[in-house]
This record gives structure tokens, C-alpha cells and sequence, in this order.
């Protein structure tokens, strides 16, 4: 693991929560959606939150691609789970919400969780050096 | 009514997101790591080469029905019921997943961390 990588897993935590918390206050303004009225899901996206939020998730994604291109899926995900601490630490600090002791025991858990998973192996993939070699033999034998 | 409503959406979120991961998990190892790449061939090479891979584009499409599940979700429940919800079950679905699918060593480690995030994000949600 890198200084790169983990600044890769940083992204993929920090931009996710900002990402869903803009988009729940977005959601706000729009109002409930009706299964008679599904055009107005589309006309969410014009919402600046929404858009906001979008912009967010979609560096989110940027991050998780990449970081999906070097680790096991269950090694990553975790990471994203570390959103939900930083979310419940910035209602406490920033925002002075109340955070009860069980939400405290959820952020003991999740943080648990990442530690178990960052202590394994990054990659556990054994059939992903085959199918990385044969993918590799078809682009280079279609750019050359 | 609602209730219902809500949970068929969270369901759709659960398994439109599991099926995304999964298929984005599988073409990302077909691309390889991306830094480098990037270092030997560019950034055209490494955007050509993921936007080609057919998985990635299902992954993608997988990930949008998520999206707009969630977003259905978001405008009948809130934000703290429907975020850890999802995100709890889609853990335990992943950690399943990528074990029948991608091949991937889901040791006990791994298990251990799957189930200790989902009930922590349960918690954070109480």
C-alpha cells in the first residue's frame, strides 16, 4: 500500500457521505415522488443540491474504480463504511447534533470492521491474474 | 402503504447495487491497476480501456437503478432510516457475492468485518 492508495481510500470515504448528505437535502425541496409523476425524478437532477450531490458521487466513483482496480471488493467496501463515522462525527463537531451511545457502539463496530479487513491482504483474487493476462494479450495483440 | 414502498425500494437498492459492485469489481481486475497503466499509456488508454469493457458498462447501468431506487427511497422515508438500511445489507450481499462470483478468499477475517459494519451501520441508524 502506497501514500496514492491511500489517498484513493480517502476519497472513496470522504466523498461518498458528502455526496448522500446533499442529495437527502435536495430531495428535501423536490418532495415525495409518485409512481404517477416519474418525470419528476428526472427534473430532480436540476435541483442544485441534487447536482451537487451528483458531483460528489460521481468522484466518489472515479476513487472506487480506481481503487477496485488494485483490491478485492471486500476490502474496499469497508472503506466506504468509514463514511458513516465521519457523517456521525461531523453532526457531533460541526453540526452539535446529539449522538447517542448506541451510535457511538456503531462507530466502535464499523471501525472495528475496517481494521479487521486493513490488517488481511489487499488482493485475494486468484483467478484475477488470468483474466488480467488474457484481457492483456487481446488489447495488445488490438493496439499493435 | 409507505412502509412497503420504502422497503421494495431499499430491496431494489440492495440487490441493483450488489449485481453493480460485482460487475464493476470484475472489470476494473480485467483493466488492471489503473496508476499503472496511466504510467505506461496515458490517460486515453485507461479511459478506452475501462469504458470498453462490457462489464463496466453494466456495472454502471446496474449502479444507475441503484441510484434512482434510492433516490425514490429518499422521497418516502429518510435519509437515516434508508442509508443504513441499504448500505447494511448491501455489506452482508457483497461479502456473499464476491465470494460466489468473484472468486475473491472471503476468510473469516473478512466475514468478521462484513457483519461487524453491517451491525454497526444498524446502529448508527437506532
Amino acid at each position: 500500500m502506497t501514500f496514492r492508495k491511500y489517498l484513493v481510500l480517502a476519497g472513496v470515504t470522504i466523498s461518498a457521505p458528502v455526496g448522500d448528505s446533499l442529495l437527502s437535502r435536495g430531495m428535501k425541496d423536490v418532495g415525495s415522488i409518485s409512481l404517477h409523476n416519474l418525470s419528476h425524478i428526472l427534473l430532480a437532477i436540476l435541483n442544485p443540491w441534487v447536482a451537487m450531490g451528483i458531483l460528489f458521487l460521481l468522484g466518489f466513483f472515479a476513487c472506487y474504480t480506481t481503487a477496485l482496480s488494485w483490491a478485492d471488493l471486500t476490502y474496499v467496501l469497508p472503506a466506504t463504511s468509514l463514511g458513516y463515522v465521519l457523517l456521525a462525527l461531523i453532526a457531533k463537531f460541526l453540526l452539535n447534533e446529539q449522538v447517542t451511545p448506541a451510535r457511538w457502539a456503531g462507530i466502535l463496530l464499523i471501525s472495528a470492521g475496517v481494521g479487521f479487513v486493513t490488517r488481511g491482504p489487499v488482493l485475494t483474487h486468484p483467478v484475477a491474474h488470468e483474466s488480467e493476462r488474457s484481457s492483456e494479450t487481446v488489447s495488445t495483440g488490438g493496439s499493435r | 402503504m409507505r412502509p412497503l414502498y420504502t422497503w421494495s425500494a431499499i430491496t431494489a437498492i440492495v440487490l441493483a447495487s450488489t449485481t453493480g459492485d460485482v460487475l464493476l469489481s470484475h472489470a476494473m481486475k480485467q483493466v488492471g491497476d489503473v496508476h499503472q497503466l496511466w504510467r505506461r499509456n496515458g490517460t486515453f488508454t485507461v479511459v478506452g480501456r475501462v469504458l470498453h469493457n462490457p462489464y463496466f458498462l453494466l456495472g454502471v447501468l446496474s449502479m444507475a437503478t441503484a441510484f434512482y431506487s434510492l433516490l425514490f427511497a429518499l422521497s418516502w422515508a429518510d435519509v437515516s432510516l434508508v442509508g443504513p438500511a441499504a448500505a447494511s445489507l448491501t455489506f452482508v450481499a457483497n461479502a456473499m457475492a464476491a465470494k460466489i462470483f468473484l472468486n475473491e478468499r472471503v476468510d473469516r477475517r473478512r466475514w468478521i468485518a462484513a457483519l461487524l459494519v453491517a451491525g454497526g451501520v444498524v446502529l448508527l441508524a437506532a
